[in-house]
């Protein structure tokens, strides 16, 4: 058992079947899944997959209709919906792809309402705010409301509130879905930080731009893993990144 | 490489070291590997069609070298250049055509070929995000030319997506 130190996330045998008008959708088909404490797993695939349902039943947004979810070896099977808005708070960050920040808060109560909710101290919770608003280049935005902001801009206090607690795992659904290239960059590049620093990260996304910041890819098609591929930046064949590059005489 | 060194030629004349160098400062890290040999090797081919003329200079105590500058007709080839559109870059066909065949050959499954495809695009797009982080960001041209690399993967990663949801359909 000690070759295989517990993952952080596991699922097994998960389905989740939509039920609404018209035929059932077979969302999720049959997952298992682990995920290491500081992998960065990205899971790409069409609209329509199923990937976000994935990522909502593992962030407990969602309850399957068949297998199971463990945090860090905890089963899960029993949670209430209140035990784990609590795993939210304190062992999950999330961010979506609409950043759904609370518009009517500003900038800096969004980012230290979780940590409040999650019994910190105000001066604590204020210090952690600031440190990461400062980290993601929002210095100066405590008082800003959201819908005074830009996409980006929303997406990084996203980020803040999901990180506020150190949660040990973040789930993010599509966080660049709804921003332009340049904020995909940003976005791409404060996930990579983070997962230096020891993040362990499930991201959702179709952009295989910013998948590629993972270093572990699932392909998801129709509810199930097609491909489960590590990658080490070392393309079989080198000819890979001067292939795309090079000048042809 | 030919049209570019031209292009570098039209502000002045030039010798071999000082294109390479310039070549390195417009493309920065995007420039895989700027091979010296292959610019002497082409600007011996345009000298010969008569885009260029090179004259040897003396140095005291290190070989000639030659200096090269564009020639009417070179000058014409660079104005013929710019006034074309470029071709539009190339279909993957030759994955393409593995993956048409395999079903006839009984030598592989289309969907395992698409997999293998998908990693080695993926590992590469994780090459250029790397290379992308690590290029001063501040160099346009460069971050450009990488961003128009990592589109057109991006487009190709689509197109894979798109072949795994038709022909897993049929299986």
């Amino acid at each position: 058992m000690n070759d295989h130190p517990t993952p952080l996330l596991r699922a097994e045998g998960l389905v989740k079947t939509h039920h609404g008008e018209g035929a059932p959708a077979h969302a999720v088909r049959g997952v298992d899944l682990r995920v290491a404490r500081g992998e960065f797993v990205a899971v790409t695939g069409p609209s329509g997959a199923g990937k976000s349902t994935l990522l909502h039943l593992l962030g407990g947004l969602q309850r399957p209709d068949d297998g199971s979810i463990w945090l860090d070896g905890d089963c899960t099977d029993s949670y209430t919906e209140a035990r784990w808005a609590v795993e939210r708070r304190k062992r999950i960050g999330i961010v979506f792809q609409f950043f759904n920040l609370v518009s009517n808060l500003s900038v800096a109560d969004n980012v230290e309402l979780p940590a409040l909710l999650a019994g910190a101290p105000p001066k604590q919770a204020r210090a952690a705010r600031e440190e990461l608003l400062a980290e993601l280049g929002l210095a100066g935005k405590e008082r800003s409301m959201p819908g005074e902001l830009s996409g980006g801009e929303q997406q990084r206090v996203a980020l803040a509130r999901a990180l506020v607690n150190h949660p040990p795992l973040l789930l993010a659904d599509e966080p660049a879905g709804s921003l332009d290239s340049k904020g995909t960059r940003e976005v791409m590049r404060l996930l990579s930080r983070f997962h230096q620093r020891g993040q362990t990260i499930v991201l959702v996304t179709h952009d295989a731009r910013l998948a590629s910041a993972a270093d572990r890819v699932i392909s998801f098609f129709d509810g199930r893993i097609a491909d489960d591929a590590e990658l080490d930046g070392a393309s079989p064949r080198r000819s890979g990144i001067s292939g795309v590059l090079e000048l042809k005489d | 490489m030919r049209l570019p060194l031209l292009a570098l030629l039209a502000r002045g004349p030039a010798h071999g070291y000082e294109l390479k160098q310039d070549l390195e400062q417009l493309l920065g890290a995007a420039y895989p590997q700027p091979n010296v040999g292959q610019i002497y090797v082409t600007l011996g081919r345009l000298e010969k069609t008569g885009l260029i003329e090179g004259e040897e200079v003396e140095q005291s105590s290190r070989p000639n070298k030659k200096i090269y500058h564009l020639t009417e007709a070179g000058r014409e080839a660079l104005r013929a250049w710019y006034e074309e559109a470029a071709d539009e870059p190339r279909v993957r066909d030759e994955f393409f055509m593995k993956l048409a065949l395999a079903p006839q050959t009984g030598l592989a499954d289309q969907i395992a070929l698409i997999n293998k495809q998908r990693r080695q695009y993926l590992n590469t797009m994780r090459d250029l995000s790397k290379l992308a982080a690590a290029e001063d960001r501040d160099n346009r041209i460069a971050q450009l030319l990488i961003e128009g690399a990592m589109l057109h993967l991006q487009a190709d990663l689509d197109w894979l997506e798109r072949c795994q949801e038709e022909l897993e359909e049929l299986e």
